[in-house]
């Protein structure tokens, strides 16, 4: 639509808009996310949601506690490979449209407790993430940003054709498959449908990141 | 103050032996090494005797000795004792097994301090010490169907080190082998 | 696993459990990991009978992070950040234990103005642990966040403080072995005496809105009791041993830093419930910041580091130590061995919050999942500290 044509249109009186947008724009302004606080980084999102940095007037008005009544899961804290299943099955029981921000290094990648046996390296081995925010602990305006970037985000998806969010389209999956406790570790040790390794970035041949700084 | 305890738990309960490990560092926190045949019952005196009064077992912990060419190896539980009555402490006591791989039973002191009860669970998790007389013994931090024993020294942690965007230290050296046991 | 999943379990199967005669079936819940009133990733294993909990075994190891394994790979120093993740709401306690027993273990003086700004920021932590734990409690009894949105407010101004003083709000890593990391900056000493002028205010509000409520009273006064012999035999400590009636606090006991110096009192209780916990925690509070007063007014110059101490190649002789300090939740403890090389061999952490799990049964037998939830908000557990 071509935006003078609007401008002079609302001049007049006439509020003109695309279903898209109209769409977007009820769906963007209520995200309600789920009590899923883990660890460290649960705190700042309580603190978040407090009188200082209200994430309530962005229209996280409510975290439900329920996953059937949520449409975002802030994972934030380490995810450990005791907690995985459990995690992934919550994942399973939102219902769409649904969206994950991975808050902090640990949900990220693992983040200070890497080396650890009983850390999962991200839980972007298991679930699609939508926003990563770094930070140990990110601040409560980081959380407030990655807030907005997922409205933009929302704001931005087409309703038909590709790209169009999964509860409109079929054949998208929804649910993915919940890891088993293993001996030695979770069977399987990460899913390849959502864990992408980028195949052209080799940082071990690259040499990665040494004690110099190079 | 330890060398008199040694004493008397030798004088109050015979055939109990304990040995005074000295501690290097300036803290000055020496422990007493028993053998665990009497262990049960030198705690209880210990919690019971009217000067000692040592209710309140604050720390129980596990050590791996790996194989060296003066021992065998062995794994060990630390417990350290204070006293809420007298407000004095702590008195070290150590308890060793026989060695790493098959001879790994202890007795538990949870009969005789409750707060022990969590601490053996956890160190039987972590390091493979079967405490005979626990209430409950099974696994705490890691899952039921978990085999190893994670804390030891030659514990082999499973290989996820397939992607790393910024390695380095040990993730690196750990990425690097892992890139070199996958096929090209 | 969501919150409740319920499966009608037979008489048989639990034997041991003595039941009413009019009950015939017993339910067995598993309450979290993932549940709206734990804090954190925790669960337990409940048996009802009716509305009445018979047995009760809790669960953890969610949030199990393997630091004591990291920590034998890492330098002393480099353990220091993962000391702050322990118990995440009380970073700087945690700090200052880990300090303690290394200096314990390499025989290390600290100068008296570090001591003081340790002092000074340990009381801070106590005032934020105690008002966090206070309003998690409050919701927990089903208050709905209002006064949780009231402490988090007190909690925003000393994070304030945290943040100009460490440079991090929560995770703040400012001990250092034989001292504190920086200096004071411009202007602190004067933010942080506002700050402590107008707590005692917020006190008195917060007092007025709970102390004499009637339904705070009926809910939490003959809830959860736990005996003298049985916190002491347990290895309770904190708030709750204290309010069961036993006087142990380890600032009086081993007078570690220079709280000899300072005139407190340790507030006891004598019922032992969840109201004589709810009690302890405000005067404690009250007397923090008489500490706070006293030290803010004495607080000398001088250097904040010892000149003896090396920041590079710290490798303290073969020896162990077990250093503790009175942190908010009860006695956090660290063990430390050395073999004489830069890293620990075996780095122990002693949680106060685990310990006080010990008794979770006990204090909930006979009474409702409402009440269990309310006494296990009073234990105050951080899954960080349990788990580690």
């Amino acid at each position: 639509m071509d935006q003078k044509l609007k401008i002079e249109l609302s001049k007049q009186g006439i509020v003109t808009t695309t279903l898209e947008e109209l769409y977007n724009w009820g769906r963007k302004n209520s995200v309600w996310p789920m009590t899923f606080g883990l660890a460290c980084c649960a705190i700042e999102m309580i603190a978040t949601s407090m009188a200082r940095y209200d994430l309530a007037r962005f229209g996280a008005e409510v975290f439900r506690p329920s996953p059937r009544q949520a449409d975002l899961m802030i994972v934030s804290g380490t995810v450990t490979k005791k907690m995985a299943p459990q995690v992934v099955r919550l994942y399973n029981q939102m219902a769409e449209p649904k969206y994950v921000i991975a808050m902090g290094a640990c949900a990220i990648s693992g983040g200070p407790f890497k080396q650890g046996y009983n850390v999962l390296k991200g839980i972007d081995r298991y679930i699609p993430v939508d926003v990563h925010i770094p930070g140990c602990p990110p601040r409560p305006e980081a959380l407030i940003d990655a807030f907005m970037t997922l409205q933009k985000m929302i704001d931005e998806q087409p309703l038909t054709g590709e790209g169009r969010p999964r509860h409109l389209d079929p054949g998208a999956p929804s649910e993915f498959v919940v890891p088993r406790y293993g001996a030695h570790d979770l069977e399987p040790p990460n899913n390849p449908q959502v864990f992408h390794i980028l195949n052209n970035v080799d940082s071990c041949e690259a040499g990665g990141v040494d004690d110099r700084g190079d | 103050m330890i060398e008199e305890i040694k004493l008397r738990l030798e004088v109050s309960i015979p055939g109990c032996h304990a040995e005074i490990i000295l501690n290097g560092s300036p803290s000055g926190q020496h422990s007493l090494l028993l053998d665990p045949a009497h262990a049960v019952e030198a705690a209880t005196f210990l919690r019971d005797d009217a000067e000692l009064r040592l209710d309140y077992c604050s720390n129980v912990t596990g050590v791996d000795w790996l194989q060296t060419e003066h021992s065998q190896g062995y794994l060990e539980a630390v417990y350290h004792l204070y006293s809420m009555e007298k407000k004095h402490g702590p008195v070290v006591l150590r308890l060793r097994t026989e060695n790493r791989t098959d001879r790994v039973h202890l007795p538990s002191l949870t009969p005789v301090w409750r707060s022990a009860e969590f601490q053996e669970r956890e160190i039987f998790d972590l390091y493979g010490i079967i405490f005979d007389g626990h209430p409950d013994l099974r696994r705490i931090l890691m899952w039921d169907e978990f085999e190893d024993h994670p804390m030891r020294k030659d514990y082999v942690e499973p290989d996820d080190y397939e992607y790393e965007p910024t390695p380095h230290d040990d993730v690196l050296t750990k990425a690097k082998q892992h890139a070199m046991r996958q096929p090209r | 696993m969501t919150s409740m999943t319920t499966a009608p379990v037979k008489k048989e199967m639990h034997e041991d459990l003595a039941v009413d005669g009019g009950q015939d079936e017993l339910l067995e819940i598993s309450l979290g990991p993932h549940h709206p009133s734990t804090h954190g990733v925790f669960r337990m294993d409940v048996v009802l009978d009716g509305e009445r909990v018979v047995k009760l075994k809790p669960a953890f190891g969610y949030l199990h992070r393997n630091h004591e394994k990291i920590a034998e790979s890492a330098s002393y120093l480099a353990s220091m950040p993962y000391t702050d993740r322990l118990d995440y709401i009380c970073s700087l306690t945690n700090n200052w234990a880990y300090a303690l027993a290394v200096e314990k273990l390499a025989g290390l003086q600290v100068p008296e103005r570090a001591e003081y700004i340790r002092i000074i920021t340990a009381e801070l932590t106590r005032l934020v642990n105690h008002t966090a734990m206070i309003g998690f409690l409050t919701q927990e009894m089903g208050a709905s966040g209002t006064p949780l949105m009231y402490a988090f407010r007190e909690r925003e101004k000393i994070l304030d403080l945290f943040e100009s003083l460490t440079g991090s709000r929560m995770m703040c890593n400012y001990m250092r072995f034989g001292g504190c990391r920086v200096e004071l900056p411009a202007g602190w000493l004067e933010q942080t005496k506002k700050v402590v002028e107008e707590f005692p205010r917020f006190l008195d509000e917060y007092e007025q809105l709970l102390t004499g409520n009637e339904i705070f009273m009926a809910r939490a006064q003959g809830v959860g009791v736990l005996k003298r012999d049985l916190a002491i035999n347990a290895g309770v400590t904190g708030p709750m041993l204290r309010a069961s009636g036993v006087n142990y606090d380890i600032r009086k006991v081993d007078k570690y830093g220079i709280y000899d110096r300072f005139d407190f009192k340790i507030p006891l209780g004598e019922h032992g419930d969840v109201y004589d916990r709810y009690m302890v925690r405000i005067l404690e509070m009250r007397e923090s910041l008489k500490i706070l007063n006293q030290a803010l007014r004495d607080l000398p110059q001088g250097p904040i580091m010892d000149p003896k101490t090396k920041i590079r190649g710290f490798r303290p002789k073969p020896g162990e130590a077990y250093g503790r300090i009175e942190a908010p939740k009860g006695e956090l403890g660290f063990y430390l061995i050395s073999d004489g090389s830069p890293n620990p061999y075996r780095y122990r952490v002693r949680p106060p919050s685990l310990i006080n799990l010990t008794i979770l049964e006990d204090m909930c037998r006979g009474y409702s999942i409402a009440d269990t939830i309310v006494i296990f908000g009073t234990v105050d557990i951080v899954l960080g500290e349990v788990d580690r």
